[in-house]
């Protein structure tokens, strides 16, 4: 009943998007594309920058220090997790990753780390280090590949390492060699899905454990699998329902799984865009160069303290006002703030800021250089929040009639944004965009609060589809209350998670997905554990409900 | 000489059907008999011939930039004022123009990808070809240090229109600093060393990533089209890795125009245009040393991005959002702020010419063995005009083409000056674009 009433809304928004350009609108990822053919469901995941350094600090120490610029990564229908499936390798970027590689290997055998991390030499029994770097290549290439090297690699590795011992006339710089190519080698750069029969579903076919492993690390986690889970992977009971719950709950449990939410977040809200966020210093002059970063950082302590650690409702977001604060942030947003370091505050009940939208990062990133920008503001809440896609203008639009920044009658922008709406062509894509945008105008292009604009009270009225609200507040409210936005969350965890883009034939899972994100209060821990459990992310193909939908607890509930 | 690299530019998996085959190898092809222009390798006798595009954003108030006479002498309109130091070294192309054949016009993506890959598309992910620089840097670019260099001056690593197809773009350095580590930084061989030792690390370095490549490119199961395509970049990307180890065990050829250039400044990357300017003629000033020292033939700078992202510091309306939104002054009858932001672009190209020029090689320049294509992404940007959108070249190509003319067209499609460029520089094509796009004709009037 319930899953048909969301359907239902679903259909009116749908409705009314549909005033823009025909079609244009779909929820993201499953974007009008029939099934792929098996074959063509990707295998490999380039690891993100995050991902490439968090695995280099599990396996080698946080004091390895990564320098280097890596290939940018791509985004895929608002995630750049969906385009590291898309990806590959530019020869640049393959340069780019072979030094910043050469610079970790060249540390990982110098003589402050050489005693712990390579942990042997060559001597009296082992005269030329053979058995040393067959002992490393061993332990280092299972925590690199992610598997455990073949005979064939290992046997490779000790003869690669020997033969350059002997043109460097040094052992260490040998290793030093073969491990910079491990670490621009496939294996290590891309995660990659193996396959093997599947052994609850004869004739079926599903993900060996190592690649499990794998794949459940990097979502939950964001960084390579621990010896734990590679030990689960090894004795096989990554492969029974039991044990991926035992696992599961493990990863989750541990500290390390707010890392894994901070990602997501990070990811689905875009944030990456705050680190080089610079605005106008004239206009805005407290917004100095770190204020974005830290912009960033405020956003994802919030959530991670409100939905990770304190397991709160996803909705809530929208509406809270309980912010993390620093020194750096408080003057921005004009409360006094006293502690050296980052903690949760409640915003006065009097204060304009409620939720999410009105923390510095979604309004100054979504913002021009040197103003506020509506229509940028509510594109990114109907993109980003909602999951839809809001087309770019047409080309020949006469902007001068209705941007007139110097006609006396046009003084705010609600007043100039108001004439794209007597143009029809315009008003189907700026109704979308702008009722939403102008609620937030009250804060200007850095995110500070403003009352008024050119002399004239800015006026905060809005409305979302039906909606009508007043503030920003009941913006908030109307996110709240919207089933887009959590299935928006639902489905773009499930792409975030397989690190593609969802398939036609997944719309049930997603589905599925919702629904048990539902009904457990939209807690973004039952729906990642939902997700990290599911045998659809372990899948091997694109077809095939491998065991069957009725099995699952949420899909039986809604039938 | 080491490597003619069997690179493809054929179009991956992914665009099968739109794919343009061509038979390699084909360096005999381009080798002519009695061109300058190609014979010219790296260690080899004769000068070579550098390829570079150079971008600028929002376009130009055409009433204002396009010269009204032809050929060698054209006048030069206030938008174009600040070219008239290098004017001899200027040849306008005006008037051509991307056809849309019905697409959309996707603004500020549409002229871009069309100009570039001879096909409109509504976004660079759905590009069906490769941007014809990549198709002239596999022809022309192997055998020096960087199969090209990618640029933007606006401190944004993606700020590049170079793409191999829609999930492969080549990301650009985008700082002076970071240029001058990237070309004559640790790897970097002064080409007119006296010395020359083979650095052992590098023969072990090398060694090694081709034996672990060679028996990775064995092990590789059986993978669907699309991971096919990534995993053949990915060797093809680690391949050229390992060419240039093998290049930097070899002692370079001399050049006698290089002059290892001084450690830049670092400067913080600006939307501001005075400041963007600086930054860009610093970039200008160390990719000519690059050339020059032989690092690489091909190259591709952004002065400001498409949409362009210039301001002046201090005010609340940047220029793109100029082009839309500021009156035409009926006084004047045009944008004055629009105006003043074009010519500035103007500028910063005058200053890349020059840079290019100020460099003495063989009996000339640097610059008279090179072509630059320059090009914006619109004409007219306040409504995203495609038609006419500006093209400017500069450089002889080794004696290959005239300098300092005004060709203007009606309206013919601008795929005529993509496969001018390819021709000139040996990439064997017929015909190049697509749809209305298509044609065979190369620009004869710059031909010497």
């Amino acid at each position: 009943m319930k899953d048909r009433t969301i359907s239902k809304a679903v259909r009116i928004g749908s409705a009314v998007t549909a005033l823009c350009a025909a079609g244009a609108i779909l929820l993201a990822g499953t974007a009008g594309r029939a099934d792929q053919p098996d074959k063509n469901m990707p295998k490999l995941r380039r690891l993100t920058e995050a991902q490439y350094r968090a695995t280099i600090a599990d396996i080698f120490g946080p004091d390895i220090k990564i320098s280097g610029r890596f290939e940018p990564d791509l985004r895929v229908g608002g995630l750049l997790a969906a385009g590291t499936s898309a990806v590959s390798l530019t020869p640049s970027g393959a340069e780019q990753y072979e030094q910043i590689a050469r610079g970790i290997a060249e540390q990982v055998v110098d003589n402050a780390h050489r005693d712990r991390l390579v942990g042997c030499q060559p001597g009296p029994a082992d005269p030329n280090g053979a058995a040393c770097a067959g002992s490393f290549f061993q332990k280092v290439g299972l925590r690199l590949y992610r598997r455990p090297l073949t005979p064939a690699e290992t046997r490779l590795a000790v003869a690669q390492t020997l033969a350059s011992a002997r043109t460097l006339n040094d052992f260490h710089a040998g290793v030093a060699v073969m491990l910079t190519t491990m670490l621009s080698d496939l294996p290590f750069l891309f995660q990659m899905d193996r396959v093997v029969a599947d052994p609850a579903h004869h004739s079926a076919q599903t993900l060996d454990a190592w690649s499990r492993a794998s794949k459940l690390s990097y979502f939950l986690w964001n960084s390579t699998p621990d010896e734990e889970l590679l030990n689960a992977a090894r004795d096989g009971s990554l492969m029974t329902q039991a044990g991926l719950a035992q696992q599961v709950g493990r990863l989750m449990a541990s500290p390390r799984f707010e890392t894994g939410v901070t990602a997501f977040f990070d990811d689905f809200l875009q944030l990456e865009g705050m680190m080089s966020l610079s605005k106008d210093s004239l206009i805005y002059p407290a917004f100095r160069s770190s204020a974005g970063p830290a912009a960033r950082e405020q956003t994802l302590r919030t959530i991670v303290t409100l939905l990770a650690r304190e397991d709160g409702d996803y909705r809530d977001l929208f509406t809270t006002r309980r912010v993390a604060m620093n020194r750096q942030l408080s003057p921005l947003y004009r409360i006094p703030y006293a502690p050296r370091d980052w903690s949760m505050i409640t915003l006065p009940d009097n204060d304009p800021r409620v939720g999410l939208l009105t923390q510095i990062s979604f309004l100054s990133l979504h913002s021009h250089e040197g103003r506020s920008s509506p229509t940028l503001r509510g594109k990114a809440l109907r993109e980003v929040l909602m999951c839809e896609h809001i087309p770019t203008p047409p080309a020949n639009v006469n902007f001068t009639i209705v941007q007139d920044t110097s006609n006396p009658n046009l003084r705010t922008t609600r007043e100039r944004l108001k004439a794209h709406l007597d143009d029809e062509e315009c008003a189907s894509c700026h109704k979308l965009t702008d009722p939403m945008g102008l609620t937030l105008d009250s804060f200007d292009g850095a995110g500070q609060f403003r009352a008024s604009e050119n002399g004239m009270a800015i006026d905060t009225s809005g409305s979302l589809g039906n909606v009508s609200f007043p503030d920003a507040a009941g913006l908030g409210k109307a996110l709240h209350d919207s089933p887009q936005v959590t299935q928006c969350l639902a489905q773009s965890a499930w792409r975030y998670a397989v690190g593609r883009e969802a398939l036609a034939s997944e719309e049930p899972v997603t589905a599925a997905l919702h629904n048990g994100f539902a009904q457990s209060g939209f807690r973004i821990r039952a729906l990642f554990r939902q997700i990290a459990t599911d045998p659809h992310f372990f899948a091997a193909t694109s077809r095939a409900p491998i065991r069957t939908m009725a099995a699952r607890p949420s899909a039986r509930k809604s039938s | 000489m080491t490597n003619m690299n069997r690179r493809g530019f054929l179009l991956r998996g992914a665009f099968a059907g739109a794919a343009v085959g061509v038979g390699l190898p084909f360096l005999d092809y381009f080798l002519d008999d009695n061109g300058t222009a190609f014979a010219a390798e790296y260690g080899g006798g004769r000068l070579p011939v550098r390829f570079g595009t150079w971008f600028w954003g929002c376009g130009m108030i055409p009433d204002r930039w396009n010269p009204k006479k032809q050929g060698a002498g054209y006048d030069l309109p206030p938008e174009l004022a600040p070219i008239a130091p290098v004017q001899d070294k200027v040849t306008i192309l005006s008037g051509f123009s991307v056809s849309l054949d019905g697409k959309s016009n996707q603004p500020h993506i549409s002229g871009n990808v069309g100009l570039r890959t001879g096909t409109p598309v509504d976004s660079w992910q759905q590009i069906v070809a490769p941007t014809l620089d990549t198709t002239i840097a596999d022809t022309i670019g192997s055998g020096s240090f960087f199969r090209s260099l990618d640029l933007s001056a606006d401190g944004n690593a993606r700020t590049s229109f170079s793409y191999r197809s829609g999930t492969e773009m080549n990301a650009s350095v985008a700082s002076p600093m970071e240029l001058y580590q990237r070309v004559f930084g640790a790897d970097f061989h002064d080409p007119n060393a006296a010395e020359f030792k083979p650095d052992p690390r590098i023969m072990a370095r090398r060694s090694v990533l081709s034996a672990v490549t060679d028996e990775r490119r064995r092990m590789m199961g059986k993978l669907g089209a699309a991971d096919k395509a990534r995993v053949d970049s990915y060797f093809t990307a680690i391949r050229e890795v390992e060419t240039k180890l093998a290049l930097q065990l070899e002692k370079p050829p001399k050049a006698e125009a290089c002059v290892v250039p001084q450690r830049p400044a670092d400067m913080v990357p600006s939307t501001d245009v005075i400041e963007r300017q600086k930054s860009h003629k610093l970039m200008a000033d160390l990719l000519a040393m690059a050339l020059a020292c032989n690092q690489t033939k091909v190259f591709n700078m952004v002065f400001s991005t498409a949409t362009a992202d210039l301001r002046k510091a201090g005010s609340t309306t940047a220029y793109h959002q100029a082009t839309h939104e500021e009156l035409v002054d009926r006084t004047i009858g045009y944008q004055p702020t629009v105006d003043a932001f074009s010519t500035q672009s103007m500028q910063g190209w005058a200053d890349f010419v020059a840079s290019m020029a100020a460099v003495k090689e063989g009996d000339g320049t640097l610059l008279d063995n090179m072509l630059v294509m320059a090009h914006s992404e619109v004409s007219y940007a306040k409504n995203h005009d495609v038609n006419g959108i500006p093209v400017m070249l500069a450089g002889r190509a080794g004696g290959k083409v005239k300098s300092g003319i005004h060709v203007a067209s009606q309206g013919d499609a601008i795929s005529r000056v993509g496969l001018t460029m390819q021709q000139l520089m040996g990439v064997p094509l017929d015909g190049w674009g697509t749809g209305s796009m298509r044609t065979n004709r190369s620009i004869s009037e710059i031909m010497v």
